[in-house]
């Protein structure tokens, strides 16, 4: 009943700060068990690390169970790993191979500079929300909550919208480097809802605005955002959120 | 040490009503003169700092996370309770006070949770207005289904994800006003410390990147820092989630209560190692359809399906007939950790009982099955590595929420003046054990509803504060923090961070988990003093204070976990009772029910910081019930 050990070889990127032009350092890390998940191998790793006075790796992570957006990396190329639908801490060891090389770095996009190591700088997520990802709803203004019905359909497709996770891999995944999959799910979830419709049309034009004021690149419609997404948010999002968009603009 | 709860008089329907009336207000004109500190951005801190800046209040909101969204009630699975009564099952507020209070083992206040219960509906109002995409029915009506027990279907929930939702709710709420200019926020930061001088001044925290430290001054905080489950180690809260701004605020005079009381969910992802970093929960509607079982010879290490029906010891159905697989949480966690002590546990690592689908499969079909339980089987399966259509599951107990935290009167305000106390992070509403779908009302009742009023309340008896006249008082926060912090990277031991917190988890599960007894305690304390004299002198923290370093961030959380360990130990030793999440082994009853003394101990205890050198004072409040009767839970 031993799980099984394995031996990874690790090509890291290590960058100090954000000024610092990084570089990969490669380790080898012996006895990783194929139960561990991603994350815990890095645990490992910086176990060792430490143990040899050497700085650990930074990397940024919380829940470890695939729903707070905090961790990411690219691995072998890919966000969040060879794995679909999965963020890099649900991501087990068990699909990788004994002597495999595993090419770890940052999400790589001027719009979410590096900071440390793996760490990078997603507060432009942030600020796209707050120029209008919301319903302005004030505390203590709100109706019964079933005075509105709304149609199960729509409120289903608010809800996979709004499984979005903020993690970036969207924008690390784009050869654009556009947010475009992350903006068109807040878009889509408020936009679906009876609350969100008299802000509708202003909140995409502000939050476009802000998308632009940031150093992120355009869609081109090449959907690899769709396949790294680990919640599976899909690519017609955008296409909701251009809809409404083309509204805005008749409307002036 | 004067614990005047300021329970307001009156009949428990009108407390809330009638105190909001006698609230002193602050004109709105004059509230951009105050400023308000909220640390912490999950349910409780997102929702109170954008309704405090809704109202006109110069707001600074923190987090120890890159993002608001991250807080940790992001990862909330099962739902939220309210009395709205939709189903028309016979629901009310009182009765939702009723489960709660009940539910809680008789160590809460009547008026705060009665508050809480006519709160929930605000709630769910609140929620749906902001884009809260909750489960419909097909005619457009919320959807609502029952939850952890209960006789009623109150629970409204998104979807397995409900925590998330409320939270993205909260999140939108408070990055409008950010955007609006209303609330600076302060992402990356952790609080250090906590500025008193008689009231509270303000705070200081340390920039995560570029590892300054900054102090902000203020005429209150907010604090919604979340609870303390981690001093375990593993457990199913996230890894930064931790004890330190709250005991920081204990050691400058905030009161804590009831420290021993943790929640343990019985059915998570079992331990795989040592390596291990976290444990999962699992929705407990597993216990539905799962029958759980060890072998009956200890050691027996065949494969489930090579172990014969009769050499199985379905050990919950065997002592708990009427309740089978179905027995409260407690009561199954114990009884699992019992089974794996006596050497029957299953699993590489022997930390783990049986949960099996089996005769459900049987029975129902794999369709039926999957349809209950598809997603359940799918992230278990993604742990694990195993189906349970094909290998019965494994699940092991974990610590999952803290009911104890800092003491705060009916104003959520603590012992120390203009500090206040939100969400998980105090002590008010679940007494001795959570109901579940409640720590998501909790969180957002205080930070929506009752810290607008109680702050106000507050604000308006005081003078803004002079900010010239605080300089000395930032300064010297400012060089004990730092002095602390050089002290952690001057020990240059030669063990890691989580070698320390691993050990301590243990000591905790050990000594201080799912079952007590006096010797346990006695020996755990001792050997937590021991690890925290080895931890000043032999961890090893690398890097600098000046830039981000993780390792340094956790050392400091550790080293407070360290000494947090040891106040839990100490309630556990003098709470000469069982109850709620608190069990002791030399107080049950013939049959192995919990025996709660309500002669001595119907009271929260108190603790009061002295300093390094003298233990912590005990101070009691006492709980009257007035609208209900204190009864025993049998389970036979
Ligand atoms: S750590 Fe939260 S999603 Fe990975």
């Amino acid at each position: 009943m031993m799980s099984k050990k394995i031996t990874l070889n690790f090509k890291i990127w290590r960058q100090s700060s954000p000024e610092d032009k990084g570089k990969f350092k490669e380790y080898q890390l012996e006895d990783v068990s194929v139960s561990m998940s991603f994350l815990e191998t890095l645990d490992l790793l910086n176990e060792k690390l430490v143990a040899q006075n050497e700085e650990p790796v930074a990397f940024d992570h919380d829940c470890r169970e695939g729903i707070c957006g905090m961790c990411g990396a690219m691995v072998n190329g890919e966000a969040h790993g060879p794995l679909k639908d999965t963020t890099l801490c649900q991501l087990h060891m068990r699909h990788f191979k004994d002597q495999d090389t595993l090419v770890v770095e940052p999400w790589r996009s001027a719009g979410m500079p590096v900071v440390k190591d793996l760490v990078v700088d997603r507060s432009a997520l942030d600020r796209i929300v707050s120029s209008g990802g919301y319903i302005s709803a004030k505390t203590g203004s709100a109706p019964d909550a079933n005075a509105t019905l709304i149609d199960k359909e729509k409120a289903d497709l608010a809800m996979d919208a709004a499984s979005c996770i903020g993690c970036g891999a969207c924008v690390a995944a784009c050869p654009n480097a556009s947010p475009m999959l992350f903006v068109g799910a807040k878009i889509s979830q408020l936009s679906l809802l009876p609350q969100g419709q008299p802000e509708s049309l202003q909140r995409v034009e502000d939050m476009l605005d802000q998308v632009d004021e940031e150093n992120f690149g355009h869609c081109s419609n090449t959907y690899e955002c769709e396949a790294a997404c680990p919640k599976s948010i899909s690519v017609s999002n955008i296409a909701r959120a251009n809809r409404q968009s083309i509204l805005k603009s008749l409307k002036g | 040490m004067n614990l005047n709860s300021r329970i307001p008089s009156g009949p428990l329907e009108q407390k809330w009503s009638n105190h909001k009336m006698n609230l002193k207000l602050v004109s709105p004109s004059r509230r951009s003169n105050y400023t308000v500190l909220v640390v912490g951005t999950g349910l409780a801190g997102a929702s109170a700092a954008a309704s405090l800046s809704e109202m006109g209040y110069n707001v600074k909101s923190f987090c120890i996370q890159d993002s608001p969204r991250r807080a940790h009630s992001i990862a909330a699975q099962g739902g939220i309770n309210a009395a709205k009564n939709y189903c028309n099952d016979g629901d009310s507020i009182f009765r939702l006070f009723y489960d709660t209070i009940k539910g809680g083992d008789y160590r809460a206040r009547e008026a705060n949770v009665y508050r809480l219960a006519e709160l929930s509906n605000n709630i769910i109002d609140q929620c749906v207005a902001q884009g809260v995409p909750f489960a419909r029915e097909y005619s457009g009506y919320l959807a609502n289904r029952s939850f952890g027990g209960a006789q009623v279907s109150r629970t409204f929930y998104a979807r397995g994800q409900t925590g998330q939702q409320l939270l993205l709710g909260a999140y939108g709420a408070l990055m409008k006003e950010v955007g609006r200019g209303n609330i600076e926020l302060f992402s990356r930061r952790e609080m250090l410390d906590l500025i008193v001088d008689e009231a509270v001044k303000g705070i200081t925290v340390r920039n995560l990147i570029s590892g300054e430290l900054e102090t902000h001054m203020a005429d209150a905080v907010v604090l919604a820092t979340g609870g303390y489950s981690n001093v375990f180690f593993l457990s199913t809260n996230a890894m930064a989630s931790n004890v330190t701004a709250a005991w920081r605020a204990y050691k400058k005079g905030a009161c804590f209560a009831n420290p021993c009381f943790v929640q343990i969910h019985p059915t998570c992802m079992p331990l795989e190692g040592d390596t291990q970093s976290k444990l999962t929960l699992m929705s407990e509607s597993l216990r539905n359809d799962g029958r759980v079982w060890v072998p009956k010879r200890s050691g027996d290490t065949r494969n489930p399906s090579e172990i014969p029906e009769e050499e199985r010891d379905y050990f919950l159905e065997r002592i708990y007939p009427s309740f089978g697989n179905l027995v409260p949480r407690d009561v199954a966690a114990r009884s699992m950790k019992k089974q794996c002590d006596e050497g029957r546990g299953v699993g590489e690592y022997k930390m783990s009982v049986y949960l099996d689908f089996g005769k459900a499969i049987d029975k129902f079909g794999k369709n039926v099955i999957f349809e209950k339980y598809g997603n359940l089987f799918d992230m278990y399966d993604r742990i694990t590595g195993e189906s349970p259509f094909q290998v019965p599951m494994r699940i092991y107990p974990a610590v999952h929420y803290t009911m104890g935290g800092l003491w705060v009167d009916y104003n959520l305000m603590s012992t120390i003046p203009g500090l206040f106390v939100l969400g998980e992070a105090n002590f008010s509403d679940h007494g001795a054990n959570r109901l579940g779908a409640s720590a998501l009302m909790q969180g957002l009742a205080d930070g929506y509803f009752v810290a607008p009023a109680t702050v106000s309340d507050y604000l308006a008896s005081v003078d803004p504060i002079q900010k010239d006249k605080s300089s000395t008082l930032a300064e010297d926060s400012k060089q004990k923090v730092n002095q602390h912090i050089s002290t952690l990277l001057k020990v240059k031991g030669n063990k890691t961070v989580d070698y320390f917190h691993k050990k301590l988890g243990q000591i905790m599960w050990n000594h201080c988990g799912i079952a007590r007894t006096p010797k346990g305690l006695e020996e755990g304390l001792s050997l937590i003093l021991e690890l925290k004299e080895r931890f000043w002198s032999e961890v090893n923290v690398l890097g600098s204070a000046k830039d981000l370093n993780q390792s340094l961030e956790k050392a400091g959380r550790v080293a407070d976990f360290l000494e947090y360990g040891e106040l839990m130990i100490l309630d556990a030793m003098s709470r000469n009772e069982s109850c709620g999440g608190h069990f002791r082994e030399d107080f049950q009853t013939d049959k192995g029910d919990p025996l709660r003394n309500d002669k001595d101990f119907c009271h929260a205890s108190v603790w009061e910081y002295k300093d390094k050198n003298q233990a912590p004072s005990r101070h009691q409040e006492e709980l009257l019930f007035e609208n209900v009767k204190l009864s025993q839970r049998s389970y036979e």
